[in-house]
C-alpha cells in the first residue's frame, strides 16, 4: 500500500495520561489523498485529546488541498479547545504554508521533542 | 569549460484528469526544471502552481470527472528582457474559465479551499487565462529563471 492510499502512517498517544495524540503523516499530499489525509487527522479527536501534533517530517510534497485539511483540523480542534501543533516541515512542506500565510495562524515546531516539550 | 547548452526543447504530456497523473507532471517537471537550472526553491514553486492549476482543472473544468484530456506543455524560452524562462501551457476542453470570476482570496480569512489561485499568482511571474477554440482553456504561466 502506498503513501497515496495512507497518508497517516501512525497513531500515537503520550504524555501524562496518555492526552496528547501523534499523528504521523507521509508521502505526496494531493487532491488524490487529502480526503483520506483529512479522515485520518479528524478521528483521533472523538477520543477527546488534550493536545494533538501532527508530525510531518515524512511528508515530501503538499498542496493546498493538505493544507485545507489541516485548516479544517484546526477549526475543529479549536471549537473543541483542544491544542495544535505541526511539526517538522521539509523545506518544501514549510513553504507552502508562508505562500499562503498560514506559518503565522498555525502553531509550527521543530521537531516532535520541541513540540511535546512547549 | 563552455556553459551547458540551454534545451529549449519543448515537453508535451497528455495526461488524464485524474488525480493520480498529479504525481507523474510534478516528477517530470521537478526534473526539466534541474535540467534547465531552476533553483531548488524555483522548482517547488513551479510544481507546486502547476500543480494547483491542475486541480482547478480537474475540479471545476471538468467537475471531478477522471477521464478527460489535458494537454501539458512545458516549454524553456526567453522573457521580452532575453532572461531564461520556463513557458507552461495547459489545455482543457472542460468548462470554460471566466478570466473575470478568477480571483485570489482574502487570506486574512483562514478557511480550507480557495488557496490555488494565491498560490499560482504567487509563484509564477504571469499567469494567464484565454479561451480555447471551440471550447476549453488555455492556461499560460510563465517563471524566469
Amino acid at each position: 500500500m502506498s503513501h497515496a492510499d495512507r497518508p497517516v502512517q501512525s497513531v500515537r498517544w503520550a504524555g501524562p495520561d496518555d492526552r496528547t495524540v501523534i499523528v504521523e503523516a507521509a508521502g505526496e499530499i494531493d487532491l488524490r489523498c487529502s480526503a483520506a489525509f483529512q479522515q485520518a487527522l479528524l478521528e483521533p479527536l472523538e477520543k477527546n485529546p488534550q493536545r494533538m501534533i501532527v508530525d510531518l517530517a515524512q511528508v515530501t510534497y503538499m498542496d493546498s488541498s493538505g493544507v485545507a485539511s489541516l485548516v479544517k483540523l484546526l477549526s475543529r480542534v479549536r471549537r473543541g479547545k483542544i491544542e495544535l501543533k505541526l511539526a517538522s516541515l521539509t523545506p518544501r512542506v514549510r513553504s507552502v504554508f508562508e505562500i499562503t500565510r498560514l506559518d503565522t495562524v498555525f502553531e509550527i515546531c521543530a521537531t516532535v521533542q520541541e513540540a511535546l516539550g512547549s | 569549460m563552455a556553459a551547458p547548452e540551454f534545451p529549449n526543447a519543448a515537453i508535451r504530456l497528455t495526461i488524464a484528469s485524474t488525480p493520480a497523473h498529479l504525481a507523474v507532471v510534478r516528477a517530470t517537471l521537478e526534473r526539466l526544471g534541474e535540467l534547465i537550472g531552476l533553483s531548488d526553491t524555483a522548482r517547488g514553486e513551479v510544481v507546486l502552481a502547476v500543480d494547483e492549476a491542475l486541480t482547478n482543472v480537474i475540479r471545476h473544468a471538468y467537475h471531478g470527472a477522471a477521464d478527460q484530456p489535458i494537454e501539458v506543455t512545458f516549454q524553456p524560452t526567453r522573457n521580452a528582457d532575453g532572461a531564461r524562462a520556463l513557458e507552461i501551457t495547459l489545455r482543457d476542453w472542460g468548462e470554460r474559465a471566466e478570466p473575470a470570476k478568477i480571483k485570489a482570496r482574502d487570506l486574512d480569512d483562514v478557511r480550507p479551499g480557495g488557496l490555488g489561485v494565491h498560490i499560482m499568482q504567487r509563484c509564477m511571474d504571469t499567469v494567464q487565462y484565454a479561451p480555447a477554440p471551440e471550447r476549453g482553456t488555455f492556461l499560460t504561466m510563465v517563471k524566469t529563471l
